[in-house]
């Protein structure tokens, strides 16, 4: 895949910034969307449109708080197709595979920068920084995970597989 | 897409924390280095056979549970997998599902929640669905039914799930997707974790049980200090240790963030499954060199029974401190998936014996299943407590998550044998639980503030 980069340098990014707790009382996708890191940056949904903008960096344990599947759901629904962070809080971590979120742990955050264009190659295991001429390795992911991603989590994942057998 | 490298090179900084030259890439390659019970077990489960600490598996799990909070989005989750096909569970032996939080049933809510899983369990044939007179708390009764085996992989859409640890198996907490997708595949995917190695050496102090070895260790590491890492439990005071105060520790170790804690199958995890019936399963242990991510080790001559203050099981104090302190309480709770068991029941009786619970106290005391209930009736136990002026109640979790059966209310303080005390957690927001052992919580019962037999 291939977008442009938004890059939020927070440590400790938490789930009620990616979305306030006064906005679960829906789980509509397109509500998630529109109140998506609304107090971290009130104009995030304005910069994505006007850049853009399909990638988020951000720095270590990103997701951290609450275990709300609403926080990777409001991610994905503003149509963000990548999370890259140093490092992700275990059930964000997992919240966003089962909804089929992709993610990746990346060290080198320092190499990338809001509005750098990245490609990504989740087979290979490559991230490209087309703007910067720069690459980097990354841990290829098991199938079984790209599968789930692919399939848009873990419950369609599930049934695909139960439709197949 | 996950960037894998960084574990296996946190792995061999590892090494250099434990002063042993870095093994290199091609010795780790050649897989001579050795692994952990944790990590053993989960690849046993799994296709990729040299799959360690930090890599993804997809694992065939062999008992999934779910209990009426969470089983009834779980079953919502399975019906989404099946809908418009014949499919049924993965396997109708391997379900369990234990309607013991709010049951018997308190109100009409929780009667419908009840009714989702009993139709779900009559409807798939589900073996092991355990009905109001049958059912105990789940971490109590699985143990006791033989449902958890050493070397399994058991995951429960409940946090203490850990508790099965203490039989030598993989057992973890998980939420209500996962559930319901393990409840259609009989699969899992899980991140290996690592592993902190715990040693408990030397003998321990009269009162101390494996309660305050875990509230000590909390107290010591915080509430994070095992954050998705394995703790394995291990030394001398371990192998001498009960299955009922195993089953206690490692009931706790997600009040320290770990995935699972887990105590190696030995003589005592035999005697307990050959006392259960004739059981055969796989035994592992760790490798002399598996690789941990830290090793602490605690003399227990120094830990005293221990008391966690609100709001945090990590609030841990000794008792000679609390004693002191004089904290008045309005209300003992002696029960739950922590200490339920028979055996706490038996050491509570030693204490109530002939003796009157104060007047200002409740002091209510759940065994964690009919047997043990049954078994307490035998032995003479609850007379003993009806004496002494407590209420014993059926098998639940009750007021352990403010349930009922002795909710608190506000500017109330409870000591308890449960495992959490966080705010609100037995009822209003502004009532207090102290964690106890059953000794501790039962000669507060009778002095009215929190004490030890020690001082009766
Ligand atoms: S006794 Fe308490 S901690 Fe244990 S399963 Fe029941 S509610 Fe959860």
């Amino acid at each position: 895949m291939r977008g442009k980069v938004l890059k939020y340098n927070k440590k400790n990014l938490n789930t009620d910034l990616i979305i306030p707790a006064r906005h679960l009382v829906s789980s509509d996708p397109e509500h998630l969307a529109a109140h998506c890191f609304e107090d971290l940056d009130p104009d995030f949904n304005q910069k994505k449109k006007e850049f853009g903008i399909s990638i988020i960096v951000a720095n270590r344990n990103f997701g951290s708080g609450s275990s709300r599947e609403q926080a990777p759901l409001a991610i994905k629904a503003a149509g963000i197709k990548c999370v890259i962070a140093l490092s992700f809080a275990r059930i964000f971590f997992r919240n966003a595979i089962n909804i089929g979120l992709p993610i990746v742990e990346f060290k080198e955050i320092d190499d990338i920068n809001t509005q750098d264009e990245l490609e990504i190659d989740f087979e290979k295991g490559i991230i490209a920084n087309t703007t910067t001429n720069k690459q980097f390795k990354i841990k290829k992911m098991p199938d079984f995970l790209q599968e789930i991603i692919s399939a848009d989590g873990l419950v369609n994942y599930a049934r695909s597989k139960i439709l197949k057998n | 897409m996950i960037l894998i490298e960084n574990n296996k090179n946190l792995k061999y900084n590892l090494f250099s924390n434990l002063n042993i030259r870095p093994l290199s890439h091609i010795f780790y390659r050649l897989k001579l280095m050795r692994y952990t019970i944790t990590e053993k077990i989960l690849r046993d489960h799994c296709d990729d056979k040299n799959a360690s600490a930090g890599d993804f598996i997809l694992a065939n799990v062999d008992k999934c549970l779910a209990n009426d909070i969470t089983a009834p989005i779980a079953i919502e989750v399975f019906k989404k997998i099946v809908e418009g096909t014949d499919k049924g569970v993965f396997d109708k032996n391997r379900i369990i599902l234990t309607p013991d939080h709010f049951t018997p049933n308190k109100d009409v809510a929780s009667a419908e929640q009840c009714k989702i899983l009993r139709n779900f369990a009559h409807e798939k044939k589900i073996v092991n669905y355990f009905e109001i007179g049958r059912v105990g708390i789940e971490h109590c009764l699985i143990p006791e039914q033989g449902l958890v085996l050493p070397g399994e992989v058991f995951i429960g859409a409940d946090s203490h799930t850990c508790t099965y640890g203490a039989l030598g198996a993989f057992s973890t907490g998980v939420g209500s997707t996962d559930l319901g997708v393990a409840m259609a595949l009989g699969q899992c995917w899980f991140k290996i974790p690592e592993s902190i190695k715990f040693i408990y050496s030397g003998k321990l102090n009269e009162w101390v049980s494996g309660k305050d070895l875990i509230l000590y260790t909390i107290g010591q590491i915080g509430v994070d200090g095992a954050t998705y890492k394995a703790m394995e439990f291990t030394g001398e005071v371990i192998e001498n240790l009960s299955m009922a105060n195993r089953l206690t520790m490692c009931n706790m170790a997600i009040e320290a963030g770990g995935k699972n804690g887990i105590i190696a199958p030995d003589k005592i995890t035999e005697a307990y499954l050959e006392n259960i019936g004739n059981l055969s399963y796989k035994k592992y242990e760790s490798d002399n060199d598996a690789q941990y991510d830290d090793i602490i080790e605690y003399e227990c001559e120094k830990i005293e029974p221990q008391v966690a203050f609100p709001h945090l099981p990590e609030n841990a104090k000794p008792i000679s401190e609390v004693d002191g302190m004089k904290i008045e309480i309005n209300q003992c709770v002696i029960g739950s998936c922590t200490n339920g068991r028979i055996e706490d029941l038996r050491i509570t009786a030693k204490i109530l014996k002939n003796q009157k619970i104060n007047s200002k106290i409740r002091c209510i005391i759940i065994p964690g299943t009919q047997n043990i209930y049954l078994m307490a009736i035998k032995e003479g136990l609850i007379e003993i407590f009806l004496d002494a002026g407590a209420v014993v109640s059926t098998p639940t979790c009750g007021p352990c998550l403010g349930g009922h059966m002795g909710v608190l209310a506000a500017g109330e303080r409870a000591v308890s044998t449960t495992n959490r005390n966080f705010i609100g957690r037995m009822g209003h927001v502004e009532s207090e639980v102290y964690l106890s052992n059953p000794a501790v919580a039962a000669a507060s019962a009778i002095k009215g503030y929190i004490t030890s037999p020690k001082y009766l």
